[in-house]
């Protein structure tokens, strides 16, 4: 049976008072995280909203062991640490349950600057969990492009829209035969909560990304993020599945959309109500447009299921 | 104690062995290569009881020695040249950091244009990275340092690099004598570290500080930098009386004691200089040779103690400090003799670069040039 949202520890990681903005979708999920986990538990941050936001000496708001690193070094400092765990408490020097291990990374973290490390931890199979928060953009340094934010968002290094697509870095981690993958949305929190309780028990290398919408970077009303995460998923912008030893399977409304029993909900709906897709709106090939955008969704998910019946 | 017969970066991956370290993360490179090869295949074959991370790059490697300095665990990596400056962002956050990992630079040249054989720009372009450096002669001389340099790793919390001359000692083979693993441990027992990533103790470690904070982290590794010398002595004496092994404290010296004349070098062409003052020396010649051991802390004051009223100083480097004078030693070493107010004269010649061959005759002969004999 499902999780209800009732079920959840009463824990809470993340204290009050903290600098991060309101609706910020990384404190929720890193809330989440800290549920799932409970507090035999470690966490690697490389430079990042979360951690300006939170984590600031001296006055840290999250009640979680922390270990900031240098920005391309995710992968391989989680997996310093846990073979350093490994040898320690094989010798005795440590003793108890070893703590899990997993990252708190940003797209920038993740997608780009961090990748070759990540892609080395994942082929080793390294047991820890690689998380990663994805606000389609750096928005830590004040929202430029990354390797993630979709075609036609405006960032501040891409004014005018950006002009090409963002990688499918879920896919590419698939691709490392990982024993767990899973993507995330925080309006099915107990679908992720899930999800992380699964990658906690699951021995080897798990990535699971959370899809983060960003009311600064976005530039929507901040008590809109949860409903632009689920336009996000219903619309197909954001696929929802999960993949255990390779084995793709759908979850919420992407498991409905995949089996084509509900529609897709309008993407200009979810294209409007952000003001990063604004050039969409004022251009006079604005039609054109969100049918290229519809048409690459489209594909996508014709892609994934194939994928997954593979 | 028993003798062995291997190369010099066999005899790194047993200094590991023997300093008992917890964890590994290296990533091959010419001339270091062998170094990896040899503790990866150590530990698959159970004979040091440690946890191998084959990263994939130099960054990755310190970045896991880090990491995993951060759970407590005795550290170890190796590199050369192109990845030791790969991994200079995170040198820097290991010092910061106050973990005593204790690295080998196999020394070579650095790119462009490719070399792989020795000179010592690579490491010595490191400076100010916040880590000690040893500079070794010999075989026998990188396997006690390695051991030495945990020992003052650990008691002043600050990471050590284990300078060797690529090829001319990674590659050569000489009989080292090890001790016995009971006379290592006695000398080098474990230490708790100066703080760990611990989940009993839920906090941000290494986050970011204000200005009144982080200029307090920084003078702090600053001054225990200059507090290592005394450290690096005591080891140096103590892994003496334990093993009969010694290399000099800070400083090599040879021939000094009636000398008015002097040659400064470190690495292998060092120990040859031996052999060119031995020359010069026939000739008539009063000259010495001091071999510096020690780069980082400077070791000042020991070297101005060897030197006497109006000595002349020949420098030899094998580096370039671009855009100055000279090399990088003898920019150090004017710098450490300022204050003194007789007329030491320095000479400086810039040899050995990319491999050259630095034989004792070629090194005499320099050196005769120099001082206009």
């Amino acid at each position: 049976m499902a999780t209800s949202i009732k079920d959840l520890p009463r824990d809470e990681v993340v204290m009050k008072g903290h600098g991060a903005c309101a609706g910020c979708p990384s404190t929720l999920a890193l809330r989440i995280a800290g549920k799932a986990f409970g507090p035999n538990a470690v966490c690697v941050m490389t430079p990042s909203c979360t951690v300006a936001s939170l984590g600031l000496i001296p006055k840290a708001a999250y009640d979680y062991p922390i270990l900031n690193v240098c920005f391309a070094t995710a992968g391989s400092s989680a997996s310093g640490i846990v073979y350093a765990y490994e040898s320690l408490y094989k010798k005795g020097k440590l003793t108890g349950e070893m703590p899990t291990v997993f990252t708190w990374i940003g797209d920038g973290g993740t997608y780009d600057i961090g990748l070759q490390a990540i892609s080395a931890a994942a082929e080793r199979n390294d047991n820890y969990i690689f998380i990663c928060y994805n606000n389609e953009a750096y928005s830590n340094t004040g929202v430029q492009r990354s390797g993630a934010t979709p075609k036609f968002a405006a960032t501040t290094t891409t004014p005018q829209g950006k002009m090409e697509d963002k990688k499918n870095m879920p896919l590419l981690m698939l691709d490392h035969q990982i024993p767990y993958l899973a993507t995330a949305s925080l309006a099915y929190p107990t679908d992720f909560y899930d999800k992380l309780v699964k990658a906690k028990n699951t021995r080897g290398f798990k990535y699971i990304e959370v899809f983060a919408p960003c009311c600064t970077g976005w530039k929507f009303p901040s008590s809109d993020m949860i409903r632009i995460s689920r336009m996000a998923v219903t619309s197909g912008a954001w696929l929802l599945y999960e993949a255990e030893n390779g084995k793709i399977k759908f979850n919420g409304p992407t498991a409905k959309i995949m089996e084509g029993k509900v529609e897709l909900s309008p993407l200009e709906d979810y294209f409007s109500c952000q003001g990063r897709f604004a050039s969409i709106n004022r251009a006079a090939n604005k039609e054109e447009i969100i049918a290229e955008a519809k048409n690459k969704i489209l594909a996508d998910i014709e892609f994934m299921k194939k994928r997954a019946a593979f | 104690m028993k003798t062995i017969l291997d190369t010099g970066c066999h005899i790194v991956a047993q200094a590991a062995k023997s300093a008992k370290v917890d964890f590994v993360s290296a990533y091959p490179i010419t001339p270091q290569t062998s170094v990896v090869e040899e503790i990866a295949s150590m530990v698959q074959r159970g004979e040091i009881d440690c946890r191998f991370l084959p990263v994939e790059g130099e960054h990755s490697a310190m970045a896991a020695c880090v990491a995993a300095a951060a759970t407590g665990a005795r550290t170890f990596t190796a590199t050369s040249s192109q990845g030791l400056l790969y991994m200079h962002e995170v040198l820097h956050m290991a010092s910061g950091c106050r973990f005593p990992i204790v690295m080998a630079n196999v020394n070579r040249g650095v790119f462009a244009p490719w070399t792989i054989w020795v000179d010592h720009q690579d490491s010595l372009s490191q400076r100010d990275t916040g880590w000690l450096q040893y500079y070794c002669a010999s075989l026998q001389e990188v396997f006690d340092t390695i051991i030495q340099a945990y020992k003052v790793a650990e008691q002043i919390k600050i990471p050590i690099m284990v300078n060797l001359d690529g090829f001319v000692l990674s590659h050569c083979v000489m009989a080292v004598q090890i001790p016995d693993q009971e006379i290592i441990d006695r000398f080098l027992p474990t230490v708790e570290p100066a703080w760990r990533f611990d989940p009993q103790n839920p906090t941000s470690y290494v986050s970011v500080t204000g200005p009144d904070l982080y200029e307090g982290f920084r003078t702090s590794l600053h001054q225990d930098q200059l507090k290592a010398l005394d450290l690096m002595v005591q080891a140096a004496r103590e892994y003496q009386e334990l093993t009969g092994l010694y290399h000099g404290d800070l400083l090599d010296l040879y021939r000094c004691d009636d000398a008015n004349t002097f040659v400064f070098a470190m690495g292998s062409m060092a120990e040859e200089l031996k052999l060119s003052v031995d020359i010069l020396r026939e000739e008539g010649i009063k000259i010495g040779l001091i071999r510096l051991r020690v780069f980082r802390p400077f070791p000042k004051e020991a070297i101005s103690k060897v030197l006497p009223e109006d000595a002349t100083v020949v420098v030899l480097d094998r580096n370039f400090a671009f855009g100055h004078e000279g090399g990088i030693l003898f920019s150090e070493l004017k710098d450490a003799l300022f204050t003194r107010r007789d007329n030491v004269r320095l000479l400086n010649q810039i040899m050995g670069i990319g491999g050259i061959d630095l034989t004792y005759q070629y090194m005499a002969e320099q050196v005769k040039n120099l001082l206009g004999l």
